[in-house]
């Protein structure tokens, strides 16, 4: 019989995982205010790099604190919430990309 | 099968320590895989309400713009609390892991209480709205407006009412594998509202005041 692997993270000593968390997510929460609220930068700039800065967010509640590439087999979850990643992109992006060509024309 | 069943239950102690306890049945690891397909379809969801936003953001009809109606303060606070509950909530699992009930109930009770702060300005907010005239109905920014956030904050609501429900098991019962497994199930659900208000503050609260 095949051996299952097992990929689980220990709780020992000290949470420094989910500490660094907070400090990254705060960090970045912090960068995203400043840029939006405090300087006077082109929006299109300032709107690109913020919602940047919001997928570094996701992936730091993803893989500090959700556990995200745990399993006790393997971790379906991954391909799962990157398709859903994908499709919500799709639907974002392309609802943009259709809307300013109709700006455009009009 | 059904022995395997009897025997996890019968045994207080781990089968393998190094599998946690909210693992510790077949079914467990099913619930929670299966859980992580409904955040994925929660995550399309909202991604077509952030759609529906974005198009319909500059579509005031002569109403309120985006610009003259956030409040920095106070969707500052909202994003501070929902932050730290994040945090807190991780640290439930972390000591959850560890055996300690009272140290898990402790911040998962913190985590409601950070949660009740967000609703809190959050209703304060959709009321102060409601109140100068800034109602759904007003245009289509804000028609996508309420159903995006209000859509967010209806599942935060869920959130703290299932994270009670978890408390009072845990009190009841400690962790076992199965209230282990609900309350591992309830804070992936946490964090997964902390990231999407992560997105509502970057696409609609900081982009509404920067255009």
């Amino acid at each position: 019989m095949e051996t299952k692997e097992h990929k689980f993270h220990q709780e020992t000593g000290f949470p420094w995982k989910h500490v660094i968390g907070l400090l990254l997510s705060l960090v970045l929460t912090a960068i995203a205010f400043w840029l939006a609220l405090a300087t006077h930068q082109p929006p299109a700039v300032v709107i690109t790099i913020i919602v940047v800065l919001g997928f570094g967010q996701l992936l730091v509640q993803l893989y500090m604190f959700m556990h995200f590439t745990e399993s006790d087999d393997r971790a379906w979850q991954v391909p799962t919430i990157y398709f859903a990643l994908f499709i919500a992109f799709t639907v974002v992006g392309g609802s943009i990309w259709i809307m300013s060509f109709r700006s455009i024309v009009s | 099968m059904s022995n395997a069943h009897t025997a996890v239950h019968g045994d207080h102690h781990p089968v393998d320590p190094s599998i946690p306890v909210e693992y510790h049945e077949e079914e467990n690891s099913l619930r929670i895989a299966g859980f992580w397909v409904f955040l994925g379809s929660d995550l399309v969801l909202f991604s077509c309400l952030f759609a529906t936003y974005v198009v319909m953001h500059g579509r005031v009809a002569g109403g309120p713009t985006s610009q003259q109606l956030f409040d920095v303060t106070g969707f500052t606070i909202e994003t501070i609390a929902l932050l730290f509950s994040s945090f807190t909530c991780g640290l439930a699992t972390y000591e959850m892991r560890r055996g300690n009930r009272n140290a898990m109930v402790t911040w998962l009770f913190i985590t409601v209480a950070l949660g009740l702060v967000f609703l809190g300005f959050e209703i304060d907010e959709f009321v102060h709205n409601v109140s100068i005239g800034a109602t759904m109905q007003r245009s289509g920014f804000l028609s996508a407006f309420f159903t995006l956030v209000g859509t967010h904050g209806c599942h935060v609501t869920m959130g703290t009412l299932w994270m009670l429900s978890v408390i009072i098991q845990l009190i009841r019962y400690g962790i076992t594998p199965i209230t282990a497994r609900k309350a591992f199930i309830v804070s992936i659900y946490w964090h997964f509202l902390d990231a999407v208000w992560i997105f509502i503050f970057t696409v609609v609260y900081l982009t509404g005041k920067v255009v």
